[in-house]
């Protein structure tokens, strides 16, 4: 099976390599240093063996996957939403020069005002909280994806343009054959980009907002890998409190190594150069 | 076709005019008294003035003048990207207004799409001009052998040499059978190499199809190698200094360059106008050049 023969290979040119190894000692390193910080009382985060035994503990806890499962779901239904609406309105205004005019000083306005600026407003006009998270969520995937559709499109080689036009393209073919592929790096640059917000703000508005009238992580309303921290801030249990730490780090990598593996799909000629 | 009655050539501005009657070949693209500014009018800056020649159908013409005298300026008037400030240049006739497939530019870096297969960015006349049916894919795969890149249809164009995607880019221009080829330094930036190669290569190429071509280059060898004629342009604002028939037979050999007398004197020739020209930018002249062109033409007269 080639597939089989080529991670093969790829694994042990990793293990042969100087970077792997110095990478791994470096975290190896760095736990030791922690847990002996933790052991001497230097320092009053829990020891790693500690948080191991904890997270041992909550994998067989379903709440806690329920919280992935919260956490997930609105980050990806914030994101998905922002791209749905923010590659058209950042090709319109790239495309468009009336268009531009008018909403990009709206857009500029709108801009500088953190998504968590937008969490008492959000909890009020939406009908739900859960709604009203995924808003807040939406908006910080939201911008960033919109700035890079527009840079990506404007700064596109005038002469591909010259070359189309001269071969006959216009209007409508243009747009599908020259703007929007060579758009679609900079789509993908604001994508991996956005939702690695996207997780900043989900995280910081369920501690908000995500209590709200359910206690437990379990099934109610709220929850969420953010509100798990926060309740295991407020029941005194530290250990858990690095576990939801780190399981958001593992959630946020996991999303950007899926829309870059997904990003060189959509981008072949990016590739082996 | 007819030719529109001859312009009077005004002053001493009327070389390409009087070429032109004296050769008797029919002007695809004429350029009239064309000039071109930018900026405002209190802070004007001129590119061209005054500008007129011919290109004739089924003559390589090749442009060639100190760098930054505004010859790219020109190629994006006579491809219809821009409008001259005043004068006209005429297709067939007909003035040039926007671009049309009749006028295709080859640019000075490769302008093939980096999104696009070889075989897709050939394809891109043919399917903007919605083309169906079986022909022009077999013309497509014809001229994908025909510049050697049959086993690269598939790659993108980052995955192919310097030499190849400038092959790539004459592929997907000729697929649109253009009256003219106007080729903007298309070999610059290639390693020497290549370049020659590919001057052999476009020599052939334009030997056996006799495309109406305008060549712009700052190389004088490659000048003489590949023209019928030579335009020595001014320096900026760019006109036309002088109009030099190079008369080598066809089909030529890169080797012709060195051996052939005439080849020499023309370039001798060229050399020394080009020299004045550039002599006219440096305030105080070059006396590096001056004692090039001083050993130059002590080799011409004793050749051992």
């Amino acid at each position: 099976m080639p597939t089989a023969v080529a991670f093969t290979k790829r694994a042990s040119q990793l293990l042969g390599s100087v970077t792997f190894w110095r990478g791994t000692v470096a975290i190896v390193a760095f736990i030791l240093i922690w847990e002996i910080a933790s052991r001497t009382g230097l320092s009053r985060v829990p020891a790693p063996s500690g948080v191991v035994l904890t997270f041992n503990d909550l994998m067989r806890d379903p709440s806690y996957w329920f919280s992935w499962y919260l956490s997930v779901r609105r980050v990806f239904t914030g994101f998905i939403a922002a791209m749905l609406l923010g590659i058209p309105l950042g090709l319109g205004m790239a495309v468009s020069r009336t268009f531009y005019g008018i909403s990009f000083p709206v857009f500029e306005v709108l801009r500088p005002i953190p998504p968590l600026a937008w969490v008492p407003a959000a909890i009020i006009f939406w009908p739900t909280q859960e709604l009203s998270i995924m808003f807040v969520t939406f908006l910080g995937a939201f911008y960033t994806v919109v700035i890079n559709v527009i840079g990506g499109a404007q700064t596109i080689d005038v002469r591909y343009f010259q070359a189309a036009r001269s071969m006959g393209s216009s209007g409508w073919d243009i747009f599908r054959r020259i703007i929007l592929p060579a758009t679609i790096p900079s789509i993908v640059v604001g994508a991996t980009v956005g939702i690695g917000i996207a997780w900043a703000v989900v995280v910081a508005a369920e501690m908000i907002s995500g209590g709200g009238s359910a206690g437990s992580m379990g099934g109610a309303k709220g929850g969420g890998l953010g509100f798990f921290i926060w309740n295991s801030y407020v029941g005194g249990s530290y250990t858990q409190i690095v576990v939801g730490m780190i399981s958001i780090g593992i959630a946020g990598y996991i999303s950007s190594a899926l829309l870059r593996k997904m990003g060189e799909m959509v981008t072949p000629w990016l590739r082996d150069q | 076709m007819t030719l529109a009655p001859m312009p009077q050539p005004v002053g001493g501005e009327g070389h390409a005019a009087l070429e032109r009657a004296g050769t008797g070949s029919s002007a695809e693209l004429e350029v009239l008294k064309v000039s071109k500014s930018y900026g405002t009018a209190k802070f004007e800056k001129t590119v061209i003035r005054d500008c007129s020649f011919t290109i004739d159908e089924g003559k390589l013409t090749v442009m060639i003048g100190p760098s930054g005298c505004g010859k790219s300026t020109l190629i994006r008037l006579l491809a219809g990207f821009e409008r001259p400030t005043s004068g006209a240049i005429t297709m067939r006739g007909k003035p040039v207004t926007e671009p049309g497939r009749d006028r295709l530019v080859l640019f000075q870096e490769s302008a093939l799409f980096p999104w696009m297969t070889t075989y897709d960015n050939i394809m891109f006349g043919p399917r903007a001009r919605a083309e169906r049916g079986s022909e022009p894919r077999s013309r497509a795969q014809f001229l994908l052998d025909k510049v050697g890149l049959g086993a690269f249809r598939r790659k993108y164009p980052t995955q192919l040499s310097g030499g190849m995607q400038r092959r790539a880019e004459l592929a997907r221009a000729m697929i649109n059978e253009p009256s003219v080829m106007i080729l903007d330094e298309p070999f610059r930036g290639l390693d020497a190499m290549t370049k020659k190669l590919m001057q052999e290569y476009y020599a052939n190429l334009y030997e056996e199809t006799r495309r109406t071509t305008f060549f712009v280059t700052t190389d004088i060898d490659e000048a003489i190698f590949l023209a019928d004629r030579i335009l020595v342009m001014t320096n900026a604002p760019a006109k036309v200094r002088s109009v030099v028939d190079v008369t080598l037979p066809r089909p030529r050999r890169l080797e012709d360059l060195i051996e052939s007398d005439d080849a020499n004197v023309t370039k001798m020739h060229v050399l020394s106008l080009l020299h004045e020209e550039a002599m006219k930018s440096f305030a105080h002249g070059s006396k590096a050049a001056a004692d090039f062109l001083d050993a130059y033409s002590k080799r011409i007269r004793n050749p051992s």
